[in-house]
């Protein structure tokens, strides 16, 4: 009888899903089986040039796939790299798929509440429009009633709905909605700006610009599973993102794969500055 | 009664933020989801009777006397049954897309191409499961018994005659059950149209989730049930219509 009420509470409390916030102390379930099976699966991107994509191999490179490798090294385990969405990254984590997640997610308050976000944040960017120089769009408020394109499960899509009444036509992988973009399908194709600003120097889009403001500038965050934010895995990462911006890490990764350079990793690196080096 | 629902939703968000039925309480994420409700049934209506016409018209032409003619069925049947519905979807907008007719929009720039997404859609879908419902109706054809035929042939009935007053009407019956779940498949293949960007109830309910992590489990919930009623509905109208049909002594009873 008392076994059935056990299983019987455990169901309930399972289909809720409050078991791992209502457990205060650590289990360190997901830290324990990574160093157990000396292998830790990261999340990454495989579509956002130059955060995560696949180079003429095949092979995903990147600058979070660099960051994931480092996380590998540190840990002293080996890296399984899962290519995810940004509409099925929390997801993966949640279900275990993957261990943590690297994937040019936006720290948002309502996303902290499904995934641990460990601080500091280790980039930023904001929202802007990539569009045909021939349109010279010049304000946000131009895009009233006209249809842009979008990628599935961006937040921005939201706010820019709401804000400016555009018309998101949302695809699920980047490729699609800039194909559809080219195709003239729509007047522009909302996403970050560091992203946009890759692709316009790629060379590939000489007809296109980002001819805006940028908006809602929203710092990056890497998560590991909520449970363990406060535990040993959600601190052993925040001390990786310290390390890479006291080291200057991040500002080298930058650079190395072409990504302009952002105040905000000025300031990071400037902020935890070593008092004692030079 | 509008106010009780919305606030025990409310409530229910407070106690449980896994499950945040935003859309019982936020009357924009309800109009998302309606919208998204009629463009997945404006999707599945046209899409099964466009089928279904392919069906019964591929039906008659396979049975042509004509050899190109059959061989361009067999052909066609060939190409929309052996690859994958969402392949052909993205093929259809990007690539056709590419090469049908477009009106140049007020902006000089924009390109509004005849055919939508929603358009092609209707077409990718409706020709998938259309390939699948030639098949169907070729087996209903060939229950019908030689000699009914031969029977038509020497009352003088021409070919067309007797497809349209004789074999379809006896073929239909036998071939509805295989149809009824062709067409059941086809309903829930309509959600791969979130491919191409189509606003139907799968895409906007990955947009409430995304926007709104919270609501996942209950938009989720929601999808699934949606998709019982929609299903139930179809399956239900089939088989009155196959009772109301049915011929003493002619097939299952």
């Amino acid at each position: 009888m008392k076994n059935k009420s056990i299983a019987l509470t455990t169901l309930i409390a399972l289909t809720f899903g409050f078991v791992g916030t209502a457990i205060a102390e650590c289990t360190n379930d997901v830290w324990n089986k990574v160093m157990s099976r000396g292998k830790v699966v990261i999340g990454v991107k495989a579509d956002y040039k130059p955060w995560g994509f696949r180079d003429s191999d095949g092979s995903l490179v990147g600058m979070e796939i660099d960051m994931a490798m480092d996380v590998g090294a540190t840990l002293g385990v080996e890296v399984e790299l899962v290519p995810v969405q940004s509409s099925n990254r929390m997801q993966f984590l949640e279900q275990g798929k993957t261990d943590m997640f690297i994937a040019t997610m936006s720290d948002r308050d309502d996303r902290r509440k499904i995934v641990g976000i460990p601080q500091p944040n280790y980039y930023t960017s904001g929202t802007n429009i990539m569009s045909p120089k021939a349109l010279a769009f010049k304000e946000w408020e131009e895009l009233r009633g006209r249809s842009v394109c979008g990628k599935q499960g961006a937040f921005y899509n939201k706010i820019v709905t709401e804000r400016y009444g555009v018309n998101i036509v949302a695809f699920t992988g980047n490729a699609e909605a800039k194909q559809a973009l080219r195709d003239k399908k729509c007047v522009a194709w909302v996403y970050d700006d560091s992203s946009i600003g890759s692709d316009l120097a790629s060379g590939d889009y000489d007809e296109f610009e980002m001819p805006l403001m940028s908006e809602d500038d929203n710092p990056w965050g890497l998560a590991v599973p909520l449970a363990e934010n406060d535990c040993i895995f959600g601190r052993f990462m925040s001390g990786m993102v310290f390390n890479w911006h006291q080291s200057g890490q991040l500002i080298e990764w930058e650079k190395k794969w072409g990504i302009k350079p952002t105040a905000f990793l000025a300031n990071y690196h400037e902020n935890y500055k070593d008092w004692l080096s030079n | 009664m509008i106010e009780t629902i919305t606030s025990f939703f409310l409530q229910l968000a407070d106690d449980y933020p896994r499950w945040n039925f935003i859309f019982f309480y936020d009357s924009f994420q309800w109009w998302r989801l309606v919208g998204g409700l009629k463009m997945t049934i404006l999707l599945s209506i046209a899409c099964v009777l466009l089928s279904v016409v392919i069906g019964i018209v591929g039906a008659w032409l396979q049975g042509s006397p004509r050899r190109w003619v059959r061989l361009l069925v067999q052909g066609y049947i060939q190409f929309f049954r052996n690859t994958p519905p969402f392949v052909q979807l993205l093929f259809f907008y990007f690539a056709l897309g590419q090469i049908t007719p477009t009106i140049t929009g007020p902006d000089g720039w924009t390109e509004v191409p005849l055919i939508s997404n929603v358009g092609w859609a209707i077409i990718s879908l409706s020709f998938f499961a259309g390939s699948f419902n030639v098949e169907i109706f070729r087996a209903g054809i060939e229950a019908v018994p030689e000699s009914t035929r031969e029977a038509a042939d020497s009352l003088g009935f021409s070919r067309f005659q007797s497809y349209v007053e004789l074999v379809m009407p006896l073929a239909f019956r036998v071939s509805l059950p295989a149809l009824n779940n062709n067409l059941v498949n086809l309903i829930k293949t309509t959600t791969q149209a979130i491919g191409i960007a189509v606003p139907e109830l799968l895409y906007e309910c990955v947009g409430i989730w995304n926007d709104y992590p919270s609501a996942l489990y209950p938009t989720m919930t929601v999808l699934f049930f949606v998709f019982i009623i929609l299903v139930g509905i179809l399956v239900a109208g089939m088989h009155k219509w196959e009772k109301s049909m049915q011929i003493p002594g002619y097939g299952a009873s």
